[in-house]
């Protein structure tokens, strides 16, 4: 379903990803721009090649779930959508405006493609193990990915959604944590560290796979065995990331978890992107 | 089931998910370790394919809840009451309300009655929660076969509905086949002098504080709110005009309930004198049902008290 790109391509799309997050952040003054530089290169493989999609049947039965269960890092999905074509670029002007399809957080009744509503952190994964057991009971084949954010992960709800499918060992659900080290306030370590955290996913029974959460390629290997894993019990991939990626300024600083460059930073982040 | 029969709306209630599953092949229903308590259980033995025990994790079954309705599933979430509004209250806010997922819930356990659970487990504020919720439909019946029938509707509803339920035994009023429509009142009893609006298991006792009422020459209008959202404007706005004084009883908090919702329509189309009985912004305690109910006049010696004041107070009480 998706179109065959190699990894140089698929660089090239995140490049633009990037570059397309700053603009809509800037022209809307609003936006969470930490962590949604940081998931770029996770919904790049997604989107342009792992996820079973297609942008003209949002419907379709058989598609592959995704759930942004970091609902705030909107900007970077509704990037990464209308580039895989749900919907026109153009419609990231509106983005965070009254009456957009772009809410704040994703709307699954106002937005094409989005397969659930998220913005109260800790929810995705119990809907996206809700999806799974619904697509037993019904005997089809597509897979459900949710995307987690490190800080999301210190709610309560993660683990009781991990606990039944890690016991259940439910097949066909992955979990990605976009692991970028920051949340809203601080580093995580400083809030309320995860870790030991591969151990605590094995221990309420998931395989855990860790991969560099910026390189394309590291991304798909890990994607494509979570594939074959999956068949026999929950998978989570832990992606390392850095919180505001590729704008030097917004790297790993929480100040920027929030909030959208102004003028200035806006010329500074492009150049800095441009450059690379 | 006789008219009159004390039966447990838990026990109908979990009879009747059973009755519906026979006839609505994609209904589920998921429980969180109490299915022996709401008689959920019932249905996980008729149907143990379509019934998901969770686990003490009321938060997680109402997410699973959310993600099963999006494939043509109707699930039902089941747990008391007090944990089911609260302790999952943002999940049933933003993963069911807000994404309208077409998701029931049962809050067993309305109110206070509890099996001596007392405070930590009486319900006295989840009508309030719900109703506040944008979408959400409210339900407080007032029997056995109300509590099916209010199962019956959820289940042709398309979108979020909340359904209470009480524990203890409750007479049977309404007759065999008896319908709720959504947002109408049903008057039980016409009288002049002072309206009593009820929901919920407070209903039966109005019912006989109305004959009690009648004896002392006092002549009540009964009138059950079966569902509290939406509630039945015109009802109200009519015992308004014509009685002018209203008297609203309800298994439940006075803040926000049954009382807050008559109380909100009648400040908007035609303000009279109203008194709410109902739970005062207090915990209950552990101790016999009907001690406890009795403390706040919520007996039909009670109802009828406060009815007769108001009667003779006139408008202006
Ligand atoms: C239940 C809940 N609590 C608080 C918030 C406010 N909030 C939004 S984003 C955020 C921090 C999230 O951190 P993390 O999961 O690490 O996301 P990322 O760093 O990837 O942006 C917080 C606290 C929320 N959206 N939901």
């Amino acid at each position: 379903m998706a179109p065959e790109y190699d990894v140089g391509s698929l660089e090239s799309v995140a490049r633009q990803i990037r570059a397309l997050i700053i603009d809509t952040a800037h022209a809307a003054g609003a936006g969470h721009t930490g962590g949604s530089l940081s998931e770029v290169e996770i919904l790049t493989a997604l989107y342009f090649s792992f996820l079973k999609v297609d942008p003209s049947r949002p419907d379709w039965e058989e598609r592959d779930r995704f759930i942004l269960s970091k609902g705030h890092a909107s900007l970077g999905y509704y990037v990464t959508l209308a580039l895989r074509g749900y919907f026109p670029l153009d419609s990231l002007k509106t983005f965070d405006r009254e009456d957009s399809a772009l809410q704040a957080h994703p709307d699954m009744h106002k937005c094409k493609g989005v397969d659930y509503s998220t913005g109260s952190l800790g929810q995705g994964l119990s809907i996206g193990l809700g999806m799974a057991l619904g697509r037993l009971k019904k005997n089809l084949q597509f897979m459900t990915v949710v995307l987690l954010g490190d800080g999301e992960c210190q709610e309560g709800q993660v683990w009781e959604a991990a606990m039944f499918a890690g016991s259940k060992r439910i097949p066909k659900l992955i979990a990605i944590v976009d692991y970028n080290k920051v949340q809203l306030s601080n580093t995580i370590d400083a809030n309320l560290s995860l870790e030991p955290f591969s151990i605590k996913w094995e221990a309420f029974g998931w395989n855990v796979l860790s991969v560099n959460g910026h390189n394309i390629a590291d991304l798909l290997s890990a994607l494509s065995r979570a594939r074959a894993m999956a068949e026999r019990g929950p998978v989570v991939i832990i992606a390392n990331t850095i919180k505001g990626k590729g704008v030097s300024f917004m790297e790993g600083n929480y100040e920027w978890h929030g909030k959208a460059p102004n003028d200035q930073e806006y010329i500074a982040a492009k150049k800095e992107l441009s450059d690379r | 089931m006789e008219l009159g029969e004390e039966i447990a709306q838990r026990t109908a209630f979990g009879q009747a998910l059973v009755e519906l599953g026979a006839k609505i092949p994609n209904m589920l229903v998921l429980d969180a370790d109490v299915g022996p308590s709401t008689q959920t259980h019932l249905f996980g033995r008729a149907y143990p394919d379509r019934f998901i025990e969770v686990g003490i994790a009321e938060q997680n079954m109402v997410g699973i809840a959310a993600g099963l309705s999006t494939l043509g599933f109707i699930p039902w979430v089941s747990t008391f009451a007090v944990f089911m509004t609260k302790r999952a209250g943002d999940q049933i806010r933003n993963s069911i309300a807000h994404a309208r997922a077409n998701v029931k819930i049962n809050g067993a356990y309305g109110g206070l009655p509890t099996g001596r659970a007392g405070a930590t487990h009486s319900a006295v504020e989840d009508l309030a929660v719900m109703r506040a919720m944008p979408g959400m439909i409210v339900m407080d019946p007032a029997d056995p076969r109300e509590a099916i029938a209010c199962a019956q509707l959820a289940m042709d509803i398309e979108g979020p509905v909340y359904v209470r339920t009480v524990r203890c035994p409750v007479p049977v009023i309404f007759p065999e086949h008896h319908k709720v429509a959504l947002g109408k009142a049903v008057k039980l009893h016409e009288g002049k002098d002072v309206a009593i609006i009820s929901s919920g298991m407070m209903t039966p006792r109005a019912l006989k504080a109305v004959e009690v009422l009648e004896g002392q020459g006092v002549s009540a209008r009964l009138l059950h709110m079966p569902t509290i959202k939406p509630i039945d404007v015109e009802a109200i706005r009519d015992a308004t005009e014509s009685i002018g004084t209203i008297l609203t009883v309800e298994n439940h908090s006075v803040i926000g309930g049954l009382g807050g919702a008559v109380c909100e329509v009648a400040a908007e189309h035609a303000p009279c004198r109203i008194k709410r009985l109902g739970f005062p912004d207090i915990f209950l305690e552990s101790g016999d049902d009907e001690v406890l109910f009795g403390r706040y006049g919520l007996d039909s010696a009670g109802i009828a008290a406060a009815a007769k004041a108001l009667a003779e107070g006139g408008k202006k009480g």
